[in-house]
Formats: C-alpha cells, sequence, structure tokens
C-alpha cells in the first residue's frame, strides 16, 4: 500500500496536477455547468444611466410572456438586509430609491429558460429623474459634487482588517469625517516629511496614471441557489465561499450553519471572484420563487459587476546626493465606483506597497478611495502593489537618472537586507531581495541587444502577503490508508488542489494517488478565511501539516491502546505507526483495530492563527522581481517584449513547474497592464465593455525570450520553508514595462498602458530623442 | 412567441452519435451541447467570437459555437472536447497539455484543444510560430500561452511517431 519513498519524493517535484486531466477532457465540473433540479433562470434589468433616482418599475408586459414567473425588485426584498459588503455594508442587492452606476441591477427576472428570462428583461419599464452624476475621480473631488451616497452604513467591526493595514507608525484608516465621496482614506506615516524634503539634497517629483482593468476570469460571475425552509444552499464562482456565507447569513437572518456555500472549480479568479457578486441575486429570487434559481452573467456584466481601481499617484522623493532614500511622500487616489467592495483594503495595501522593499527613514503617504458613478471596484491580482510600484519604481529610476547613477546601484543602495522591516513593526523581510535582483540583472545582461529602440527595464517589489492568517484544515484516515483532505481553500487554477496533495502525501507517508483533496464547501470543508493574497500554499499548508500530524498523534495512541504499550514506544513511520511488539502497523491497520470492525476512520485537524510562526504579520512578503527588454518602432509605437525574466522567490517549490506556470502567468497579466488593456468610459458608459476592444495578451505576444527564476531558500513560515506565489511576478511589470521604454525612447511614460498611439505620441512630442 | 416559433427538425452526427431534435432557429450550437445534450465540457465565455472557449469542430473545421446556429449543423459532424479522447486513451494533444502544464484554470482549454486538433489536422509539423498564429484567436489568461504553443509542438512530434526530445 503506501509507498515509503513517497515521503522524500513527493515535495518539491515536479507532479503531474491530477485536476489537469478532469480539464483536458472536459469532464470538469465548473459553477456554470451546475443545475439544480426544478431551476429557474434569471436575467438582470440593469441601469441604463449612471445617477438617477427610479420613480417607476413597470412589470406588467414582461409577466404576460410565457414562462415569466417573476420580476423582483429592491421593494421585494423587504424583511431582508438588502444589501451586502465585508467591510462596509453599502451594496444594494438591487437598486434602492435610486441607481449609482451604468449597469447596475435595477430588478432580476426569473423565468423557466434562459431566453425567456431575457426576453422579458427587455420588457421591463424602468422610469428614472436623472441626478448629476459624478464619472470620475475629479468630479467626485470637486467642491459641491453630487453624492453617490448620502448616507453611511455598517462598517465591519472585525479588526483584522485594520491589522492587514500599515505597520506601526501612525496609521490611519477610516471613513471621512463628512459626508463627501471619500469612501475610505488611509494615512501611513513616520517622520517629519517635510523637514526630510528641506533636507534632502535633491528631490524627485513624478505622477502617474494606472489604468482601469478587468481581470477577465473567462467563466463569467454565475452562481445557482436553492432556498428552502431547511436554510440556504449556494454554489458560486467564489474564491472565499465562507465569505460570500456571512454576507449571505446576514441578508436572510440566518444562522452560519444553515447557509451553504459551494464553489467547484473556477474559470479564472485572479482576485476579481473575490468577495460577493451575484449570489445575493440568485439567493433573493429562490427565497421569493421557492424555487432554484440559476443567474449566469455574460462578459459585459461581468465587467460593471467588478473591475480593478485605477489610481493617480503623486510621488515625492528626497534623496542624498550619493543616492540614499530620505523620505518619500505618496499621495494615492483611486476611483473606487459606486459601492466600496474590497477597495478600502485594496488602497490600504496600494499605500503599503508604494514605497517600495527600500529603508525609507520618513515616509508620508495618504489615500483616498474614492465613490464615483461607475461600476464598483474591488480586487485584483497584486491587489494595490502595482498600482503602487508603477509610482515608486518609475520615480526611483527617474531619481537615479537624475543623480547619474544606474537603475542598478540605487537599488543596491536602497533595498533592505533579510530581516529588516519594511513597514514598522511589521514582520522583517523573508528574503534576499538583493540576490534576486542580481539574478534578474544577470539574465537581462546575458541576452542585451545594443540596438536602436532597444530598452531595458526592470523593478522590485514586495508585498506584504499572505492575508489575515485564520485557516483551518482536516485529514481523515480511512481503514484502507487512503486520504482525504478537506480546506475551505478553493481551487481557481492556482494549482492548490495538487500542492495540499503533495503536502499530505509527503506529511503521511502514503502515494498521492491516495490523497484526494475535497475544497470549498461550507457545509463540508473546514473554514478558511480567503482564498487570495498567495496565502494557500503557506497558510493552508501549515494547517493541513498540522492536521497531518494530529491524525499521526490519534494513530499513535489507538496504538498504543490496542498494544497496551505506552504512547512513546509508538512511533510514525510512512504509512502508518511502528510498534514494540509488530515493526509495522499501517493506518488501516491501527483504525480497524482500534474500531473493532473493518470501519472507522481518524481525522485530524490543524489550525492557523496569529501565534507561533505567524503571529507577526505579515504571514510573508511575496517578491516581485522582474525583468523586460522592449524593442520599440518608433515609426508606429509598437512595443515588442523581446526578454521577460522573472525571479519566484518562493522558499521553497513544492511543484516548481507549478510556480514557473504561475509566473508566468502573472508576468502575462502585467505584460497585459502595461501595454494593451484599460477600460475606458465614454460617458455614462464603458465604450469597450467586451474582450473586442478590451484586448488583453494573445498568443502571438509571447515574449522572445522566457527565463523564470526560482529562488529557494527555505525562509518563508510555510511548510519546509515554502512563501506563496502567484501575485508577486505581475506586481513590477508594469513599472519594468515603462521604464524599459523610456530607456528606448529617452522619454518618461506617466501612464499604462503603452499603447502604439501613446508611445508614438510620446517618442513624437516635442524634446531630445533619446539622450 | 418571438423566436420560439420557428422550429426545425435537425440531424448531426455529435461525437460519432447521429442525434435528432427540433430546436427553435436562435439555439446556438453550444446550447444544444450543453443544455440539450450534456455536454458541458464546451464552455461560453465572450459570446463575440474573439476569444476561442467555445470552439468545436464542425465538419473538421474550427467554429465558434457561440455564435454557430445549432440549425446549421443540420447534416453536419460536430465534434467537442468530450470526443477527442479515444475511450481512456487520452489524445496526444491532452496528454501534452497536461504535462506541459498548458492549463491551469482550465476554462478555455477545451477551444484550445480543438482549436489545436483543427491545426494538426491538416499541418503535421508546424513551427512555434505557426501555433502561436493559430492560436491568436484563443484566449488564455492563466498560462502566458508559452507551454500551450509547446504542448501542441510535442502533440505533433508525438502524433508523428517521433521520440520527445524536450
Amino acid at each position: 500500500m503506501s509507498d515509503p519513498s513517497a515521503r522524500e519524493d513527493v515535495i518539491g517535484q515536479s507532479v503531474i496536477r491530477r485536476d489537469l486531466l478532469e480539464k483536458v477532457t472536459g469532464a470538469a465540473e465548473y459553477t456554470v455547468d451546475i443545475t439544480m433540479p426544478g431551476a429557474l433562470h434569471a436575467k438582470i434589468v440593469r441601469s441604463d444611466r449612471a445617477h438617477a433616482r427610479i420613480l417607476d418599475i413597470d412589470a406588467r408586459e414582461a409577466l404576460t410572456l410565457p414562462g415569466v414567473v417573476s420580476v423582483i425588485t429592491s421593494d421585494d426584498l423587504r424583511g431582508l438586509y438588502p444589501r451586502f459588503g465585508h467591510i462596509i455594508a453599502d451594496h444594494c442587492i438591487l437598486a434602492i430609491d435610486k441607481v449609482r452606476y451604468y449597469g447596475e441591477p435595477v430588478a432580476l427576472v426569473l423565468a423557466e429558460t434562459v431566453h425567456e428570462a431575457a426576453d422579458a428583461a427587455e420588457l421591463v419599464r424602468v422610469t428614472y429623474e436623472d441626478l448629476a452624476a459624478v464619472l470620475d475621480a475629479d468630479q467626485a473631488l470637486a467642491p459641491g459634487a453630487p453624492l453617490v451616497h448620502e448616507q453611511r452604513y455598517a462598517s465591519s467591526d472585525d479588526d483584522s482588517f485594520r491589522l492587514l493595514t500599515g505597520g506601526k507608525g501612525k496609521v490611519a484608516t477610516e471613513a471621512a469625517a463628512e459626508l463627501s465621496n471619500v469612501a475610505h482614506q488611509v494615512t501611513l506615516e513616520w517622520g517629519d516629511a517635510d523637514a526630510a524634503l528641506r533636507e534632502a539634497d535633491i528631490v524627485v517629483e513624478s505622477e502617474v496614471h494606472f489604468p482601469m482593468l478587468y481581470a477577465y476570469a473567462m467563466e463569467p460571475y454565475n452562481a445557482v441557489a436553492s432556498y428552502s425552509a431547511d436554510g440556504l444552499t449556494v454554489i458560486s464562482t467564489a474564491q472565499h465561499p465562507y465569505m460570500v456565507r456571512d454576507d449571505l447569513a446576514r441578508i436572510f437572518d440566518l444562522p452560519l450553519s444553515r447557509v451553504r456555500v459551494r464553489a467547484p472549480y473556477l474559470g479564472g479568479g485572479y482576485g476579481s471572484k473575490s468577495y460577493t457578486k451575484v449570489e445575493p441575486l440568485a439567493a433573493v429570487g429562490s427565497w421569493v420563487a421557492r424555487r432554484p434559481v440559476k443567474l449566469v452573467l455574460d462578459v459585459e456584466e461581468s465587467i460593471y459587476t467588478t473591475r480593478a481601481d485605477p489610481a493617480d499617484v503623486k510621488i515625492t522623493s528626497g534623496f542624498t546626493k550619493d543616492g540614499r532614500i530620505l523620505v518619500r511622500v505618496i499621495d494615492m487616489v483611486m476611483d473606487s465606483g459606486a459601492y466600496a467592495d474590497n477597495s478600502p483594503l485594496v488602497l490600504a495595501k496600494a499605500l503599503n506597497r508604494s514605497f517600495g522593499p527600500y529603508r525609507v527613514p520618513t515616509l508620508r503617504a495618504t489615500g483616498r478611495s474614492l465613490y464615483t458613478n461607475t461600476a464598483p471596484a474591488s480586487s485584483y491580482r497584486g491587489f494595490g502593489a502595482p498600482q503602487g510600484a508603477l509610482a515608486g519604481e518609475t520615480n526611483l529610476d527617474q531619481a537615479a537618472d537624475r543623480l547619474g547613477i544606474t537603475s542598478a546601484d540605487i537599488r543596491r543602495l536602497n533595498l533592505v537586507d533579510r530581516d529588516e522591516e519594511i513597514l514598522p513593526g511589521k514582520r522583517g523581510l523573508d528574503a534576499d531581495i538583493k540576490a534576486d535582483l542580481e539574478m534578474v540583472l544577470a539574465s537581462l545582461n546575458r541576452d542585451a541587444k545594443d540596438v536602436a529602440g532597444y530598452g531595458v527595464g526592470f523593478a522590485c517589489t514586495a508585498s506584504d502577503a499572505g492575508a489575515y492568517p485564520v485557516s483551518t484544515a482536516q485529514v481523515r484516515v480511512q481503514t484502507d490508508g487512503s486520504v482525504t483532505v478537506l480546506s475551505g481553500s478553493t481551487e481557481m487554477g492556482q494549482g492548490s488542489r495538487s500542492a495540499l496533495a503533495q503536502i499530505a502525501s509527503h506529511e503521511l507517508g502514503i502515494d498521492m494517488s491516495r490523497v484526494q483533496v475535497v475544497q470549498s464547501d461550507t457545509a463540508i470543508t473546514p473554514y478558511e478565511r480567503t482564498t487570495g493574497a498567495s496565502r494557500t500554499t503557506t497558510l493552508v499548508g501549515l494547517a493541513l501539516q498540522r492536521a497531518c500530524e494530529d491524525a499521526r498523534k490519534r494513530v499513535r495512541e489507538m496504538a498504543a491502546e490496542i498494544m497496551a504499550c505506552d504512547g512513546d514506544e509508538v512511533t510514525d513511520v510512512p504509512g502508518g505507526v511502528s510498534t514494540p511488539g509488530q515493526a509495522f502497523l499501517s493506518y488501516g491497520d491501527v483504525i480497524k483495530a482500534w474500531f473493532g470492525a473493518a470501519a472507522g476512520e481518524v481525522t485530524g485537524v490543524g489550525l492557523v492563527r496569529r501565534e507561533g510562526v505567524t503571529e507577526k504579520m505579515p504571514p510573508f512578503w511575496e517578491i516581485g522581481m522582474v525583468g523586460v527588454a522592449v524593442q520599440v518602432d518608433s515609426d508606429t509605437g509598437v512595443v515588442t517584449v523581446d526578454q521577460l525574466v522573472t525571479v519566484a522567490d518562493v522558499g521553497f517549490a513544492i511543484n516548481p513547474q507549478a510556480v514557473e506556470a504561475q509566473d508566468l502567468g502573472a508576468a502575462t497579466q502585467g505584460l497585459g497592464m502595461a501595454l494593451y488593456e484599460e477600460l475606458v468610459y465614454d460617458g455614462a458608459q464603458l465604450a469597450n465593455a467586451n474582450v473586442v476592444d478590451y484586448r488583453v495578451p494573445r498568443a502571438t505576444d509571447v515574449p522572445a525570450k522566457l527565463d523564470l527564476m526560482i529562488a529557494q531558500r527555505r525562509d518563508g513560515v510555510g511548510p519546509y520553508g515554502a512563501k506563496g506565489a502567484g501575485e508577486g511576478t505581475l506586481n513590477p511589470v508594469g513599472a519594468a514595462v515603462a521604464a524599459a521604454v523610456a530607456r528606448a525612447t529617452g522619454k518618461w511614460p506617466d501612464r499604462l498602458p503603452l499603447t502604439p498611439e501613446r508611445v508614438w505620441t510620446l517618442i513624437s512630442d516635442s524634446g531630445s530623442a533619446k539622450e | 412567441m418571438l423566436a420560439e416559433a420557428h422550429l426545425q427538425r435537425i440531424t448531426a452526427r455529435i461525437n460519432g452519435v447521429e442525434v435528432t431534435r427540433t430546436v427553435a432557429a436562435r439555439l446556438t450550437l453550444v446550447e444544444l451541447l450543453r443544455e440539450d445534450l450534456g455536454l458541458t465540457g464546451t464552455k461560453v465565455s465572450c459570446e463575440l467570437q474573439v476569444c476561442g472557449v467555445c470552439t468545436v469542430l464542425v465538419d473538421g473545421s474550427p467554429v465558434s459555437s457561440c455564435t454557430y446556429l445549432a440549425i446549421d449543423a443540420d447534416g453536419r459532424d460536430v465534434q467537442t472536447v468530450e470526443g477527442l479522447a479515444d475511450g481512456e486513451q487520452l489524445h496526444p494533444l491532452q496528454t501534452a497539455f497536461v504535462e506541459s502544464m498548458a492549463l491551469q484554470c482550465g476554462f478555455c482549454t477545451p477551444g484550445f484543444l480543438m482549436m489545436s486538433k483543427a491545426l494538426l489536422d491538416r499541418v503535421p509539423d508546424p513551427s512555434p510560430e505557426q501555433i502561436a498564429k493559430h492560436l491568436d484567436g484563443n484566449i488564455c489568461r492563466c498560462t502566458g500561452y508559452e507551454p500551450i504553443i509547446r504542448a501542441v509542438g510535442c502533440a505533433a512530434r508525438r502524433l508523428r511517431g517521433e521520440a520527445d526530445h524536450e
């Protein structure tokens, strides 16, 4: 049965991911593939204006169509808590009294078929009285601007959100004092910034605009829900099923135990499926109709459901004449759209990640997240880091130019050392970021070309990753020695199902083929706070190691009882225990003997909280270390990526091929935001809420040279010294590409994406060519 | 009411099985596959013929099943990802995709597999550039494409009976 060698072999190996076998045959089950018996189909009636009072909703004609069962508006939600939001409960399930953005759900049509629901949705007549709208950050901040929200809402009293933000310095993170369009503001400060700027030998100011983005997880948001007297069951595209459960329980005033949220394979997430999206709509549909309700959005609707925060960032840095950072002053404004969602946290993280992994003796970083009459913004892979890094890293490069030193040297001079704090009072850096930088530089230099229009850029980030450490895991050891691993962490493509199987296989000394990992079903799998911030390998991995240890301990105790020996005479061996009388007893032998039948099982439980290795926040720092070389066509402005060089500083790669795969995927999304991707509002509506006009990287965009390196120094708190991966490599890409284009053209771009038009304009603007 | 009135009887061979249905004129091929026949391996994303997720083969040619009408499949041969393996034996493309980690979330994968099959059926020895160009209309947000291009090249070698030399 068990293969003792597995204990040594399975971790650190590029094993075949078993979930991929299901996925290549079409057998893998995604939310969109799931229906429930007797399910109705829902279609959303959406606002066709940015800001307007709802005067009347007339569903009479829609209700005459065959198959139409119900048209639900916010009036039908009386008795329910009609909003959701894990930080600020401001998000209406269906618009109440007024609409706050084009695309906001106003009514929900339920019908027997998808076509019938769609036909009827066209016939729901909504009468509006237009209100003055604020469509961007400047309009939202203008004196006397119309208010997106005229009231305050309940905010989360969960202290962990505060702990996820700044360091020990002066940190303020709060809602604004007076009613305004400022949804949230954050200040992060240490030292006297004004005095430090006066003392600086040189001061470098810059300003950047980071674009509005859409993650484009290819499976659009969808859910199927069933409400009955027994409770609520929802299957959805949720990265964080437990967070969604909490929102749903509040809406229906149900005990948490009677709300079941399950997330099967997700067709991509990248942070965009964090927190509650369409689940309340499907659930209230089922609550009204008392039949299951399935709701599937299309891509345009998904774009209007959640986008990422664009940012305007001003940064002023003071340096000594030899290039040491004395002070950085950052002001960031994010356009967070009509509802807060996760933007308060994105803002706080963006500030944490805006000044870089450098020794910054004095800092003043302020940020505001604004309500506007646009689609709500929330998490996207990297979570504020790409916004912050574009500002901080390009500012550092410009300082190097002014100081007459290289971009490499200014980083060598200022990067923090191992164990040195980046945020005061937080975990010191658990990485050798200087060594990572040298790896990138060596690779870039090896293949650098000396031709016109060629430019090399690189950038570094360190993100306070892992989110808040509340993780649990269980292992159920069966009578045949096979094992079921239970985790509330969602498999959305990143490969956690396989990595957790590797860990359990190693910890219990059984072959991976005998480990089954079951994820993300709040009725079955134990609590997991979130699936994000690259946390799963580290935090769920730790919980799983502890669960395996707990299971082994229980088996040892059972074996001692069976053998009537002292507990310390029983020792772990791969696949079972060694006892004094009998050399080897498999897990199954022990379980069967203890229960006295060919039956039974042993459950091991592992818990992780802010204690021991995970007491200090963040649980780990996620390094982003990326270099690119680009070729700029001066006639057309087209930027071609020649080299992409990345370092995954992961401590220990449990599956090296999977680490490389995550890094290339993350870097490619980074190249998308650097070169192609931007949502553009044209008045109340997006001009490009589709995949034709929102252009993402394609197969012919792959850089000519890829060098995906892994640094393994076993310096993480996760299993075997592992740290998370998946976001880090995206974070610096925008800044690196901007720097490369600057080196190629002699002009610093101040915004992404660097489309051919923008680059051509940059080159053609008056001013010198490459110096 | 509306388009439901226009019904048409069609017969198509789907993964080798003859299927006869009376369908609404506006029913798309992917709706027939997923909702009527339960062949949920084929996915839908952009619904604009630009992401390639819903690609299936009709008489051997790739089509976007999200916009291809079911009635247009009348009398034709339709192949989906469920028909790619030979029983339990995976197609070399499927094996190569798994080995090269040419997928992660897997949502785009059925479309990539069918599009790649259409290439290898015509061009047994494609260059990486030919593969990339052929797959330029299929979007993947997880992998960064290079593993996919490598996997298709690897599958082509195996289909030609050559040994791996990666």
